[in-house]
């Protein structure tokens, strides 16, 4: 199962590098890692999707994160009512003659075309993984020529409505 | 006999800078070292620290100049080992700091607390590959409690500090400074009064009261208790705590190899050292256990042997400062995360008496006069077994044994009772060879009154032997103990218990005469091939002021038994008796 895990850091060099070395070292696999600033200066939040159904290497993951000076706080906020989202790019071949097509299809996504070209389109989507996942599969039978996901990012949040990450859950999370 | 380092004379008032506050990076890194109370800095010059050797020169500080930088961190391992105190190095770029990366993943295994400097190409060149350019930050991150690199001369006081802090709290690790040589010529103010603040860093010191009274309860209602004190117990100085403890509930006690050392090795309750070359008592003490009380161990592998058998039945208690370690290997029943000190303090506050037991200690008790540590005594040759005794009967038990790794390190952990902490240094986790030297170096220095034995192998021995050097020219008295079995020992053994006596590469016919070699670096040196010439040279390297090598002739075919093969339960021991 996938473990969405939020970790605030330091924003010093090398933290990226402490991070991903911990994993590597200790044997632990991303699935996927964002990194950006946060409200506050200096501070970093990162959102590390681990693929772990050992409770055992998760709860290890966790303490070894903790043990890094640079990290804050480490939260697992895979139980907790979270929002999380990504990002897509995509760029399709798609013709003066279909391009209406991939417009309307796109549509019920809430995704879209942020530059277009002679023969292909570059179409823009946030959402949850499955939801990325759903839209990939209906634009690749028109041919991808380029593909960029960020990976989630995820905070809990203040209301309580549904779990995402039952949904998360659905989701490939792999690199296409 | 106290070694000659003398501090060098302190600088001419006018050689300082010309305010008080201001400073070169250089000249900070050393007023912090003033202020950390640094006794001995142990390192190695070089070009991108030239800034750094420069105020160095005539500071104060004694430094010891040793023959390689591999030699200079053991060095400092052994120092912080033997004073709990942070050792201190100083190499420059490049190869002078990948050198360093054995002895920083030694002490990051062993939970040595270091700081440890780098020199560092100047910061606008960085990343072009400069001469003498190493990323050591990037090198070194998987093997250091933390790491730095000064981008700022205003920040290095700080850094310092917080290196120190660091090192030295929690669970205690290297940590490494990487210098730049133009900020260690920048100048900035200096103010070493600001309290470190370290957001990110809050290691657990008070346990929780909660747990402790589980712990308390698991106890009192235990039969057959055992308590595993690990190194954790040396660090947070709590041996008098352990031994009240255990004088009040009487339950047994086995160490861990780099515990030893931390309960009285000759106490009628303590069971000997437990895990691979365990004694059958403590092994088996573990296996049949109904609570065990790890109090500062971290269930290595070489202790626990096949975790399906470890402590199966028992109630497992995980006293440990560093949370990470707590179910890491073992499932613990009942965490702790804490120091050692105040976990026990708490523990005998909650008035524990004596356990109900009797039928479980008589019986541990049986297997430790039925299943001691054994070899054949020989008359002729000289048994390295043998050889540990007499130091440990010439010293009466005083001598502060640093060992190498392999057959001999065992032997020495076999046959050494450890009465009192700060004897024993050794490589533990990171098992590197070439650690006895260097090592024994550093603990003369923190304890420089002690009879310091280097016991070591030979091929262990020929990785550092170029630190003899520095025993001689700092006139420092250890005794090196080369248990000479022109073998890689440990290697024999396993190619002849799981390889068929296939002895690929672990027999060393061609030595150098180790009493010659030393005669060359001006150390007197003796040899001993039977038991009466080893204990006249024992008497007489004691009556020796300065070093002595004793090259001791031992046969090469000796197994160090008992052992838990690998993949086998701690209960499933070969060789437990002849």
């Amino acid at each position: 199962m996938n473990r969405v895990l939020t970790v605030l850091v330091n924003n010093r060099m090398g933290v990226l590098n402490r991070i991903t070395g911990l994993f590597l070292k200790r044997g632990f696999n991303i699935q996927s890692i964002t990194v950006g600033p946060t409200e506050t200066d200096g501070v970093s939040r990162m959102t590390i999707v681990i693929g772990a159904d050992d409770e055992r290497i998760v709860e290890q993951v966790i303490k070894q994160l903790h043990k890094q000076i640079d990290v804050l706080k480490v939260m697992d906020i895979t139980e907790q009512q979270i929002v999380a989202r990504e990002l897509l790019l995509i760029k399709v071949n798609s013709s003066v003659q279909n391009r209406a097509e991939v417009m309307a299809l796109i549509e019920p996504f809430r995704a879209s075309i942020i530059d277009v070209g002679r023969e292909s389109v570059t179409v823009q989507a946030t959402g949850r993984p499955d939801k990325v996942d759903a839209l990939i599969a209906l634009l690749r039978p028109y041919g991808v020529r380029e593909l960029a996901r960020t990976g989630v990012t995820a905070f809990p949040r203040d209301s309580d409505t549904v779990n995402e990450v039952i949904r998360l859950n659905k989701g490939s999370m792999l690199p296409i | 006999m106290t070694p000659r380092v003398q501090p060098s004379l302190p600088a001419e008032p006018g050689e300082r800078a010309q305010s008080p506050s201001i400073l070169t990076g250089a000249q900070m890194l050393v007023e912090s070292l003033r202020a950390e109370n640094v006794e001995v800095i142990f390192g190695y010059p070089g070009g991108a620290v030239l800034p750094v050797y420069d105020a160095l020169y005539q500071c104060g500080i004694p430094h010891i100049l040793t023959r390689h930088e591999q030699g200079s961190i053991h060095a400092a391992e052994g120092y912080a080992r033997v004073t709990g105190r942070p050792g201190v190095v100083i190499a420059t770029s490049g190869p002078g700091a990948t050198n360093l990366v054995t002895g920083l993943t030694d002490a990051m295994m062993d939970s040595l607390p270091l700081v440890v400097f780098t020199g560092q190409v100047a910061t606008k060149v960085i990343g072009t590959d400069a001469f003498q350019e190493a990323s050591i930050l990037g090198i070194t991150m998987p093997v250091t409690k933390h790491s730095y690199q000064v981008q700022d001369v205003r920040e290095l006081p700080m850094v310092i500090k917080e290196a120190f802090h660091i090192a030295s709290t929690g669970r205690p690790g290297p940590v490494l400074i990487d210098l730049p040589k133009d900020i260690a010529n920048a100048r900035g103010s200096f103010d070493y009064s600001k309290p470190v603040r370290i957001p990110g860093y809050q290691p657990t010191f008070i346990p929780n009261s909660l747990q402790i009274k589980k712990v308390a309860q698991a106890l009192r209602n235990a039969k057959r208790p055992l308590i595993l004190a690990g190194a954790g117990v040396l660090h947070a100085h709590a041996t008098e705590e352990l031994l009240e403890l255990v004088e009040s509930t009487q339950i047994p006690v086995t160490n861990t190899l780099l515990g030893l050392g931390s309960f009285p090795g000759d106490h009628p309750l303590f069971l000997g050292m437990a895990g691979m070359h365990g004694t059958y008592a403590a092994n088996m003490a573990i296996y049949d256990c109904d609570v065990l009380v790890n109090i500062g161990a971290r269930f290595d592998d070489r202790l626990t042997g096949n975790l399906e058998h470890f402590a199966r039945r028992a109630t497992v208690v995980h006293i440990d400062i560093d949370p990470a370690e707590i179910g890491k290997n073992v499932p613990t029943d009942i965490p702790v995360v804490g120091d050692a000190k105040q976990a026990i303090t708490m523990l005998l506050e909650d008035g524990l008496s004596m356990t109900d037991a009797a039928a479980w200690r008589e019986k541990l008790h049986e297997f430790k006069v039925a299943y001691p540590f054994w070899y054949r005594p020989d008359s002729e040759r000289l048994k390295p077994q043998r050889m540990i005794e007499i130091i440990h009967e010439e010293t009466s038990g005083e001598a502060v044994v640093v060992t190498d790794v392999g057959q001999h390190q065992m032997w020495a952990a076999q046959y050494f009772p450890f009465r009192a902490p700060g004897r024993w240094v050794t490589s533990g986790g990171l098992g590197t060879m070439g650690f006895g030297l260097p090592a024994a170096i550093g603990a003369q220095l923190g304890l420089p009154d002690a009879p310091v034995f280097a016991v070591v192998g030979d091929g262990g021995f020929q990785m550092t032997m170029q630190e003899l050097a520095v025993i001689v020219e700092y006139q420092i008295p250890v005794k090196v103990v080369v248990l000479n079995n022109r073998s890689l020992g440990m290697v024999r053994q396993w190619q002849e218990f799981f390889h068929g006596r296939r002895y690929s590469e672990s027999l060393i016919p061609v030595q150098p005469d180790f009493v010659k070699l030393a005669d060359a670096y001006g150390i007197p040196a003796f040899q001993a091939q039977n038991e009466a010439e080893a204990t006249e040279k024992i008497q007489l390297a004691l009556a020796t002021p300065g070093p002595v090598l004793i090259d001791c002739h031992v046969p090469s075919s000796e197994n160090v038994y008992p052992m838990v093969a690998p993949g086998s339960g701690i209960h499933e021991m070969v060789g437990v008796t002849p």
